[in-house]
């Protein structure tokens, strides 16, 4: 331990960030939304969508809803109607609702009884099969190899059209990178259903969907077989469907998703509740598929200034770790976030750097920590910028992060052309190269700047968290707490989707989830 | 130096040399071919004479080059022309200082997509912290109210809400424009509001999107049309320049 962080005040931090936590987790587990009730029936096998493109999940959910509610979740009404109807096929139940042939009601007695069977039956189909993939994984990292190095090298492509971002990624893992990340088209977060099918159109990036997860797997799969190690492949579970979208990356053997616990109440304005239900959901998705979330405490620091809010990092991280823990997910899933984003015009600014970073690292030791690169003081001046991410990629490696996010000289200019994205990796191997052993020599001086520096980033967050654990975290996020935004609960996108559970309420998936055997991927490598 | 230069090079180490770098990429594998290929490049932009400094193969079927050179054009400093923005650009403190200043409230922006059109993205991208090309969207100001409505709104709901807000500006974003629908619903927009608010007290109303002619403000009756590209922080100058640099300051 570099820092000589005091032991208590760490146990101390924790304890505040379950206190806090904890309603929230009550509150989750007293609610649900269209998006997980959509994520439960695809898990079931519904697929496709209507002529007009709206999935047939969709069209399900909102007849169910309209006939019976949506407070007892939907799975006891449609397998109900699945019996009583003979169908064996629940896209083609969709159909028939869609069409008005179907009508839903809540079963009782001991048509719920036989309504939970079946429904556990489909579900479970369908969690085997994320099983399977998880299995898949494993086998391929054993044939392949995980990268050589830590940190992983982190890249992006984002055409908009999954056909060219083929081409891309393969180019992009030939060249080093370990882990491609699809950045989606902007607005998804906001779209009400995931789009069906290969999309060819988006805007600064590349929709999310079933398809194109499975389209863009395989090819990074001939790359891994090529290259000789495992090459991962990232995508967003996050927005107004986050919980579809884990459930469709856990089929199709996505690496690694972004599952922020407050981004898109923050940045996106969608409703706090709505968000902290699907996010619980989808992280334990994650944590039976085997997937490692990111989180995006890197977005704190684009809004506020890095210095002044370091410590709100530092609670994020510790919220998005007791959330994901209580979902279940394990210390190697969790890719904590936090960015190179201080104002390099002041004075020991890159000391300041080591420290918030070393600081993240020696908190949680066993996370795989995502290291994100600048992109508020990129200016335009790309000379400048390639001398920035240079230090970023040094920061990195001295603090052992373990998921580095290539920064690209051209950030703020133009979506990296090829010859950025070779210039930014030659830049990440030089650094690895010349200084990637550097932390065994780098030991901060005992009570010189860098660790007063990271203790007085701790105490400041345990103070917030004081705070936040007083307040509530609801009323803490509406009085804008976090970033400068307010966001009450009764708020923001997506609260006409969320129900309080009545008594009775009946989700297969949750329920295998929860009741899941431990994880089996053997984790001593990671 | 004189001020009264017409007619400059650019400069690298001595007045007049015209030395410029360029870097660039071309589809074609490293090889003396392809130096030559370049260097034809820089021939034809002007460079001349000009030096292959660096050539790097990228991924097999591409290479990166950088090459000095002097170039021969000259610059003509009368004839520069340049499409003056009629407002000041202000950074977002300047914005929250202005609206804090002058308006001694919270400057009040509805936004939506009106019609059928579901692409929130131009919206969502002036609106929304998140914001757009690195800038934060208007939300991120302090000093200014926002209250998006998202897509598919329709244009008497937008001014009840407008009417509601007691909004200083309305913005509208259109990206579908099928049978010119971004043309319709902004007249349409534009007349609801004009017959529901008398003219001194009709918000600002202002559009966006990538097919808008930026020139049409009267045909279509708004007062503003931003087009591609447009940044959350021109709209910003914008209504600050609009609403409380041009007008005398509303009463509260």
């Amino acid at each position: 331990m570099k820092l000589d962080l005091d032991p208590a005040l760490v146990r101390r931090a924790r304890q505040l960030a379950r206190e806090a936590g904890a309603p929230v987790v009550d509150m989750a587990r007293t609610h649900t939304t269209v998006s997980v009730e959509r994520a439960v029936l695809r898990l079931a096998g519904i697929t496709g969508a209507d002529p007009d493109g709206i999935p047939w999940v969709n069209r399900l959910v909102d007849a169910v809803r309209n006939d019976a509610g949506l407070e007892h979740g939907v799975s006891l009404p449609v397998f109900h109607a699945l019996a009583e109807t003979g169908e064996t096929d629940l896209t083609l139940l969709a159909q028939k609702a869609a069409a008005g042939s179907v009508r839903f009601t809540v079963p009782v007695k001991k048509d719920a009884t036989a309504a939970k069977r079946l429904a556990r039956r489909f579900a479970g189909a369908g969690i085997k099969q994320i099983d399977k993939r998880r299995a898949e994984r494993d086998k391929l990292i054993k044939r392949h190899g995980d990268p050589k190095q830590r940190p992983w090298i982190y890249l992006i492509v984002a055409t908009g059209d999954i056909y060219e971002d083929i081409p891309q990624a393969q180019a992009a893992a030939r060249e080093g990178a370990d882990i491609i990340a699809v950045i989606r088209s902007t607005g998804q977060s906001l779209l009400d259903y995931v789009p069906e099918g290969a999309t060819r159109e988006g805007f600064a990036g590349t929709y999310a969907t079933q398809e194109n997860f499975r389209l863009m797997r395989a090819a990074l799969d001939e790359s891994s077989k090529e290259l000789g190690r495992y090459v991962r492949l990232t995508n967003y579970a996050s927005g107004l469907c986050m919980p579809e979208i884990a459930a469709l990356a856990g089929l199709q053997r996505l690496d690694m998703m972004l599952n922020d616990s407050m981004y898109g109440i923050l940045f996106r304005d969608i409703n706090p509740i709505r968000t902290f239900v699907d996010q619980r959901f989808s992280r334990q998705v994650h944590a039976r598929a085997g997937i490692i979330i990111n989180t995006g405490e890197d977005n704190y620091l684009t809004t506020a200034d890095a210095v002044e809010a370091a410590h709100t990092v530092t609670v994020s991280q510790l919220l998005n770790e007791y959330f994901a823990k209580e979902a279940g997910l394990a210390d190697w899933q969790l890719g904590l976030g936090h960015a190179f984003e201080i104002n390099p015009d002041i004075p020991d600014s890159f000391r300041l750097e080591l420290a918030h970073a070393l600081l993240a690292r020696e908190l949680f030791p066993e996370a795989p920590l995502k290291w994100m690169p600048p992109t508020k003081h990129m200016t335009g001046d790309v000379f400048r910028g390639n001398l920035l991410d240079g230090f970023f990629n040094l920061a990195g490696t001295l603090t052992g992060q373990g998921i580095l996010l290539v920064g690209m000289m051209t950030e703020a200019v133009v979506t990296p052309w090829l010859s950025d994205r070779d210039i930014a990796l030659q830049n990440v191997r030089y650094v690895l190269g010349a200084a990637g052993n550097l932390h065994e020599d780098f030991v901060p001086a005992p009570g010189g700047f860098i660790q007063n520096r990271a203790n007085q980033v701790l105490n400041e967050a345990i103070t917030l968290l004081e705070d936040i654990k007083a307040d509530t975290l609801l009323n803490a996020i509406a009085d804008g707490t976090f970033g400068i935004m307010k966001r009450p609960a009764d708020r923001g996108k997506g609260l006409d989707g969320v129900a309080k559970q009545a008594e009775g309420y009946y989700n297969p998936a949750t329920e295998i989830l929860e009741s899941a055997p431990a994880a089996t991927t053997d984790v001593s490598e990671r | 130096m004189t001020d009264n230069k017409t007619i400059v090079r650019p400069y690298g180490d001595t007045t007049g040399d015209g030395m410029v770098q360029v870097s660039f990429t071309l589809p074609i594998p490293h090889d003396k071919k392809a130096e030559g290929a370049a260097l034809q490049l820089a021939a034809k932009m002007g460079l001349e004479p000009a030096m292959l400094v660096h050539a790097k193969p990228m991924g097999g079927g591409f290479t990166f080059f950088v090459v000095y050179g002097s170039v021969r054009h000259l610059v003509e400093l009368e004839k520069v022309q340049v499409v003056e923005r009629d407002f000041p650009l202000l950074g977002a403190k300047e914005v929250n200082a202005v609206v804090k200043k002058r308006m001694r409230r919270k400057l009040v922006v509805v936004g939506a997509c009106i019609g059928t059109d579901a692409h929130t993205v131009g919206i969502d991208a002036i609106l929304n912290i998140k914001g757009y090309a690195g800038q934060k969207g208007l939300e991120y100001y302090r000093e200014l109210r926002v209250v998006n409505l998202g897509a598919q709104v329709a244009v008497p709901e937008l001014v009840e809400r407008a009417r509601a807000e007691k909004a200083d500006a309305v913005l509208v974003s259109q990206v579908v424009t099928q049978k010119d629908a971004h043309l319709h619903n902004t007249k349409e927009m534009s007349a609801a509001f004009r017959e529901a608010f008398p003219a001194a007290k009709r918000p600002l109303l202002v559009v966006g999107g990538p097919r808008f002619d930026e020139l049409a403000t009267g045909e279509l009756g708004v007062d503003r049309i931003f087009g591609r590209g447009t940044t959350p922080a021109e709209v910003a100058s914008y209504l600050v320049h609009a609403l409380v640099e041009k007008k005398a300051v509303p009463a509260a």
